[in-house]
């Protein structure tokens, strides 16, 4: 077959895609092995895979982001020869980043308008304003255009991704893990309008996706990738949860749950009429009456945006405080690093590599930085012991499974989940009482999701009293003994794990009770 | 001094509202060009060896062509040479632009003295200014009122770059690339280039600042002719938070402080008046820590810059 001719002008409707026989190598590596997967106009088609799977290897070639060493592409059943991302823009392809895309410091309204090819010269706003809202009214969601990106909330940001794709013209929509930043509801808003555009015709759609919840709830075919492979696909509706896990990881499958053992421990943590400016310096972040106990996971839900990160910041000293406390063990807590040590506190803010690690120092150096200025009676250390960390660095790898090519590789050159896995087992080792810890599974694919929580509830088992904030109301679900729900940088509510009723948390983290 | 006792005391602060609007020139335009070079994401600091530079320029063309509007053409084409060198050399990887600046600061000067020697005692043609002064009979009012056109051009540059950052593509364009290169890759824009031709456009504005010190205010051509205004106007870019409008207001504020010291000796304070020369200094530093904070990032800071990532 001889490569059609692209087309000008976009397509005015859904369109089909299927990947042919594609493959992909680096070198000696095959990410992607003979892969062919058929997405049917208007149809919401989920692909599962683990980290590594190869489903972005794969989208990355559906977008011309690599060209792929073997195997092609049709649309509507034509040969499309799609060389970068511009050319697959312009047959209607487009793609939904898991990290946002959008410029943080420009507003909704000029995110869309720059995006597009043909953005005019001189731009006349309110021309433009109207024909926006004139496009916003056809759409079944709709996102705010004058706030600068950098102050909208996740949901909103990534409605305005999607926003942004059907402005620009897009007839096929990749979304990778579009719901990973997303609350419960703010994620099936979110798909079900993706659904309905589906639907509607206007849109077909692929989901890079590990939540098994998402594909029975709202995609119409599911393919899953194994090690470069397709391993399944089919209706959705024909596949069960646990068809799909095997699918999924092969024969082995993820860790039972760990059994709880009861506690009752002591007050570790309390906080009282701590108030603190949030993010944007307008408002304010208040808790009224917090307490932490020795041996239990409180769980912290709430939209994005609500004050967790604050929170979290608060604890860790990151954030000053206007008024009231903190107490570890009835003493004032600073969160200096010696009152940490010495009460035996632990942090472990969300994004990892971020926020918690020196990306491009060795993994075994990471590993260290809790102790690496110590001696194990206490007193400080002069130099360095490098063999001494390189053997506490193997035994923790060894310990936590942490995948990594050596001890001295930069922790940057890790998978996501290997990252959270090594910042785990080094806020975890040694003398623990008080866990703090934030989003600790956000984006990591689904056996380190098991991996991890079940650390949790092993320390916790343990006695350590752990503060889980989590926007991931199901980990909130399973992991907690108490749950209390943050809504406006406030305390809304508060129910124990056995009594929790869904509908009930939903309606407080929205604000709505 | 018996003019000044006319109108006594409110000599000094017509006097510094004049200097304002006489010292503030070089400034606005520095800083302008700064605020559009790091609005693209990039930093140069070389600006003040660029205003050094384009003063020397300007006034030596000037001075061969007779004509003093050549010589700040000649000052804006040096300075977009400068500019360009600036942003060809920080395209390559591993490259700092701060470093870069530095270095393209002492070249500017260097090339600035070598060239400059022979134009030290010639005396070339000053850049006409328009009398808004004529209504009045006093005539420190008058001297006050005696407005370069080059002023008038940076004030109507300021307003027109916060039109372009608003509502045209280039501005939107420079915006993108300067907080996210890799926004800018997806949307098809080649960082690059966008922060090479805005690094070029800096420079040829700190040239321009640069004509207006030896073709006007001081008005000749020696090594000692800035005092450190290419330098200062990187600071005032921050404490202006990268808006062209707030440019305007601190490069005024910052003659005004430029001219306390010239209005407080032609009062007659003889003692001490010297320590008000070097309020620009004082204020610089002044300014940049009130604008300071313990637990805020930089409001408005383009992300891709280098000094505020």
């Amino acid at each position: 077959m001889s490569a059609a001719p692209s087309v000008l002008a976009p397509p005015k409707a859904a369109i089909g895609i299927e990947a042919v026989g594609m493959s992909m190598r680096f070198g000696d590596f095959t990410a992607l092995d003979h892969v062919t997967l058929k997405i049917r106009p208007g149809s919401f088609h989920a692909l599962l895979g683990e980290n590594g799977a190869g489903k972005s290897t794969l989208v990355k070639c559906m977008m011309g982001f690599y060209h792929a060493s073997d195997g092609g592409l049709l649309i509507d059943g034509r040969e499309a020869l799609i060389r970068d991302p511009v050319d697959a823009q312009r047959l209607g392809l487009g793609m939904v980043y898991q990290h946002f895309t959008l410029v943080p410091s420009l507003t909704g309204a000029e995110n869309l308008l720059i995006s597009r090819a043909d953005a005019p010269a001189v731009i006349s706003w309110r021309k433009e304003r109207a024909a926006l809202e004139a496009f916003l009214r056809k759409m079944p969601f709709s996102a705010p255009l004058d706030r600068p990106v950098s102050r909208l909330s996740a949901g909103e940001k990534q409605k305005l991704e999607i926003l942004k794709q059907l402005y620009l013209g897009s007839r096929f929509l990749i979304l990778d893990e579009p719901t990973s930043v997303l609350t419960p509801g703010e994620a099936d808003e979110v798909l079900g309008h993706v659904r309905a555009l589906c639907q509607a015709g206007e849109i077909s759609v692929l989901m890079i996706t590990h939540k098994f919840r998402e594909v029975s709830q709202f995609a119409d075919d599911v393919s899953v990738l194994r090690k470069g492979k397709l391993t399944g696909s089919g209706p959705a509706a024909d596949l069960s949860h646990a068809d799909m896990a095997q699918m999924m990881m092969g024969a082995q499958l993820p860790p039972s749950e760990t059994a709880r053992t009861a506690h009752n421990g002591d007050v570790v943590l309390s906080l009282r009429a701590a108030k603190a400016p949030d993010r944007s310096g307008l408002g304010q972040i208040e808790i009224a009456q917090l307490d932490l106990r020795a041996g239990e996971i409180l769980g912290i839900a709430g939209v994005s945006g609500n004050g967790q990160t604050e929170l979290m910041d608060m604890l860790t000293g990151q954030r000053k405080l206007n008024a009231g406390q903190i107490q570890v063990h009835g003493r004032d807590y600073g969160a200096t690093r010696r009152e940490a040590r010495a009460l035996k506190i632990r942090a472990l803010p969300e994004e990892p590599l971020q926020n918690a690690c020196a990306p491009r120092m060795s993994v075994a150096e990471n590993l260290a930085f809790r102790d690496f200025d110590q001696i194990p009676d206490g007193r400080p250390r002069l130099w360095k012991n490098s063999r001494e960390m390189a053997r506490r660095a193997v035994e923790l790898i060894s310990a936590y499974q942490i995948k990594t090519t050596s001890p001295h590789s930069p922790i940057a050159a890790l998978s996501g989940g290997n990252v959270q896995r090594a910042a785990l087992a080094r806020e975890l080792s040694g003398d623990v009482d008080l866990l703090l810890i934030a989003n600790p599974c956000f984006g990591l694919d689904f056996a380190a999701v098991a991996a991890i929580r079940a650390r949790l509830l092993a320390a916790r088992n343990e006695g350590v009293a752990i503060l889980l904030i989590s926007e991931d109301l199901d980990e909130i679900l399973e992991l907690a003994d108490r749950i209390l729900v943050m809504s406006e940088g406030k305390i809304a509510f508060e129910t124990s794990a056995e009594n929790a009723d869904t509908a009930e948390i939903g309606a407080y983290m929205a604000g709505h009770a | 001094m018996s003019s000044s006792a006319d109108i006594g005391i409110w000599g000094v602060p017509l006097a510094i509202l004049g200097g304002a609007i006489r010292v503030s020139t070089p400034f606005l335009f520095v800083s302008l060009g700064e605020c559009l070079t790091e609005r693209s994401g990039r930093i140069n600091l070389g600006l003040e060896g660029t205003l050094i530079f384009g003063a020397m320029a300007g006034y030596a063309i000037a001075y061969e062509s007779g004509s003093a509007w050549f010589g700040v053409l000649a000052a804006a084409l040096a300075g977009a040479l400068f500019g360009l060198f600036h942003g060809w050399i920080c395209r390559f990887k591993g490259v700092n632009d701060i470093a870069i600046g530095i270095a393209m600061m002492l070249l500017g000067m260097g090339l600035a003295f070598f060239f400059g020697k022979p134009y030290i005692q010639p005396v070339a043609p000053d850049l006409p200014a328009i009398s808004f002064g004529w209504w009045s009979e006093n005539p420190q009012l008058r001297a006050a009122l005696q407005i370069n056109a080059l002023f008038l051009l940076g004030v109507g540059l300021a307003i027109f770059l916060h039109w372009m950052f608003r509502a045209t593509r280039i501005g939107l364009t420079i915006r993108v690339v300067g907080d996210s290169t890799d926004a800018a890759r997806a949307i098809g824009l080649n960082p690059n280039r966008v922060r090479l031709l805005s690094t070029a456009a800096g420079g040829a504005l700190a040239g321009i600042g640069g004509a207006y010190l030896s073709l006007y205010y001081p008005g000749s051509w020696n090594e000692g002719i800035s005092s450190g205004q290419g330098l200062m106007a990187v600071a005032l870019v921050i404490f202006a938070r990268w808006n062209p409008i707030y440019c305007l207001w601190a490069a005024l504020l910052f003659g005004g402080a430029g001219a306390l010291g010239p209005a407080l000796q032609s009062v007659g304070v003889t003692s001490g008046y010297y320590l008000f020369f070097a309020a620009p200094y004082v204020l610089t530093l002044g300014l940049l820590i009130l604008a300071s904070s313990p637990d805020k990032a930089l409001e408005g800071a383009p992300g891709e810059l280098s000094i505020t990532k």
